[in-house]
């Protein structure tokens, strides 16, 4: 590769190798971004996390380039988005073209009010390494390469990992491990557990090409083209004017042979005209799968990312999800590590990630459907839109080249309190991720900002009682008050709406109040503070036991 | 609650059949089956409603006789 030099991580000899030992609260195997980000959560969090990739570098390849709005806001709050959005390129138009010609375009355009923009593209080993370098700052995380997790034992109140270094075999003993490793992971096939859903026979061809192009920060997606008949094309620009290309091949090319230079380069010379200069960094043939494990949860055993979970490319829903997961994860193995919460909260983990798995693979087996016809009329049907799209604003809303990722509502999880009948026309439901804002305060200009690791209560244009405020603070499972406009602040952290957006995005009054979780999902909304009514809410968003939560009322 | 109207509705049936054959001569099958394809979307788009969509999928698949 031309355009980045991957880093070579040193191995450093453990001392278990020299007979110490040492109980670990969280061991995650994995050092993509899904376990890099849940490492780098735990460690902010206090928890002392060992992390152990078999590799000794960043991902080889692009591979995940699309990162949403989510994760970014997700990144943020660990401190590692702002260099990602630096280095990465912004887009916000697609075009999707049929034969030859374009029948329409979109633009994603949610960056109005919003401090992160709908998507970025950048290669995932620059993320990688952005995280890596993020959680070498952090005190409580190691993080050991070269060292593969070999065996999972679970043991009466621990599991025990044992771990194949360059230089020896040891096992490390921890209160839970998180799978973070990947497609293939061992770890799942150590516990026997596997996949369920559906394998897709296809093959498709991705490269990162090097170029200087005018083509603008476009994602393109080509159905049929002149240079590529009876199959889809995409291309999409990434940093450092990289650019991925992806090829439809079908389920009878030979991988082995698609991947020579030989065969690439005239399929990309057709695409971008024969005098395109340009050089291949990477290629690859893949197939795709849209499956997921039955459980999240096995025993002492948390499975994250792509090792839970796998869908098509189409939709930027892999990377995207599985930080979903780390963020969902880790605010609950905090409290369960601490004792503040029962075990239960975990198996919420694994019911809400894995109703988001399935509206993921749901949607990106909808996408794939649509740009892979299966049968005859299937085909039919997907020219027919087509065809009409470019004439009928009705059929673009039918092409599907990639439902962009969203983060899951997660409307019927246990840990969430429902509102109260007719309270809210508008504003996130219970479930729902926060909405961003732009607006003014001590910490900067937008309302995400304001939310710590922990629970917090956004109260609009009017106060809570200083004592309420200061209790909330000293509870077991501690809230924080953001206070959104009115006065006084009474404790509470005060900022204003600076552009009243963040009133019309929450449908709020004064007095309105919602209740975030640590990962910034909303778990329950009130027109008016009530102590008892937050308390019971969050006792319920931490599985608390029914008589805790009515206690706490 | 609005039902699929499978009642006569049509002001001038014999008109619509033969302008519905009409559409389709000179076509080869390929192209016979997307206009098709395209009069459903058409048509689909203007119903709208997913429940009257559904009862329209659901009647058409009856009596269709022994799949071959």
């Amino acid at each position: 590769m031309k355009t980045y030099t991957h880093p070579v991580y040193a191995y450093v000899r453990p001392a278990e190798l020299g007979g110490t030992t040492r109980h670990w609260p969280v061991v995650v195997a994995g050092a993509g971004p899904v376990g890099l980000t849940a490492a780098i959560d735990l460690a902010l969090r206090g928890i002392d996390v060992l992390l152990v990739d078999e590799d000794d570098t960043v991902s080889v390849g692009s591979r995940a380039i699309c990162w949403s709005k989510r994760t970014l806001e997700i990144l943020d709050r660990l401190g590692c988005a702002e260099r990602m959005v630096k280095k990465g390129v912004g887009w916000s138009v697609g075009r999707v073209f049929f034969r030859d010609e374009q029948v329409y375009e979109f633009n994603l355009l949610s960056g109005e009010g919003h401090r992160r923009p709908a998507f970025i593209n950048l290669q995932q080993y620059w993320v990688e390494q952005f995280l890596v370098e993020r959680l070498s700052e952090l005190a409580q995380a190691d993080l050991r390469w070269r060292s593969k997790v070999v065996g999972v034992k679970e043991e009466a109140d621990r599991v025990a990992v044992r771990i194949a270094a360059p230089d020896g075999e040891y096992t490390v003993h921890a209160d839970w491990l998180i799978a973070a490793d990947g497609a293939r992971s061992p770890i799942r096939s150590m516990l026997g557990v596997e996949c369920e859903g559906q394998v897709f026979h296809d093959r498709f061809l991705i490269a990162d090409i090097a170029m200087h192009s005018g083509f603008p920060a476009e994602r393109r997606f080509w159905f049929d083209p002149p240079f590529h008949r009876h199959q889809s094309a995409l291309l999409h620009r990434q940093a450092d004017d990289v650019w991925r290309v992806d090829f439809q091949l079908g389920w009878d090319a030979d991988p082995e042979e698609e991947k020579k230079p030989e065969r690439i380069v005239p399929r990309i010379r057709a695409m971008l005209g024969a005098d395109a200069q340009f050089e291949i960094e990477w290629s690859s043939v893949y197939t795709f799968q849209c499956r997921r494990l039955r459980s999240f949860r096995h025993g002492r055993v948390l499975f994250a990312g792509d090792a839970a979970h796998l869908v098509s490319p189409f939709g930027a829903r892999g990377a995207n999800s599985g930080i979903q997961d780390a963020d969902n994860l880790a605010w609950k193995l905090d409290l369960v590590l601490a004792g503040q919460a029962p075990e239960r909260l975990l198996d919420s983990y694994g019911a809400e990630r894995a109703y988001a798995a399935d509206e993921n693979i749901r949607h990106s087996t909808r996408s794939t459907d649509f740009i892979t016809p299966k049968s005859a009329v299937s085909h039919t049907f997907r020219d027919a839109v087509l065809g009409l799209a470019k004439r009928y604003p009705f059929a673009r809303a039918l092409v599907n080249s990639g439902r962009l990722s969203l983060p899951t509502t997660l409307s019927g999880s246990s840990l969430n309190s429902p509102d109260s009948a007719g309270a809210f026309g508008s504003g996130p439901v219970p479930g729902a991720v926060a909405i961003d804002a732009p607006v003014a305060g001590p910490r900067g200009g937008w309302l995400l900002g304001y939310l710590d690791a922990g629970f917090a209560l956004l109260c609009f244009g009017s106060s809570v009682p200083a004592e309420a405020v200061r209790s909330l603070a000293r509870d077991g499972i501690a809230c924080t008050v953001v206070q959104v406009g009115g006065a006084p602040a009474n404790g509470a952290c005060l900022i204003e709406d600076s552009e009243g957006l963040a009133f019309k995005r929450y449908d709020a009054r004064p007095g309105t109040c919602y209740l975030l979780r640590p990962d910034q999902h909303v778990c329950a909304r009130w027109r008016a503070f009530e102590l008892g009514a937050v308390r019971a809410a969050i006792a319920r968003a931490s599985a608390q036991p029914a008589q805790a939560a009515k206690a706490a009322a | 609650m609005t039902a699929l109207n499978t009642e006569a509705n049509l002001a001038a049936p014999d008109d619509f059949y033969q302008e519905l054959i009409d559409a389709h001569r000179d076509l080869t099958e390929a192209q016979s089956a997307l206009l098709n394809a395209r009069l459903i979307l058409l048509l689909a788009n203007h119903v709208g409603d997913l429940a009257v969509l559904r009862e329209a999928l659901a009647a058409a698949r009856e009596d269709l006789g022994a799949v071959k």
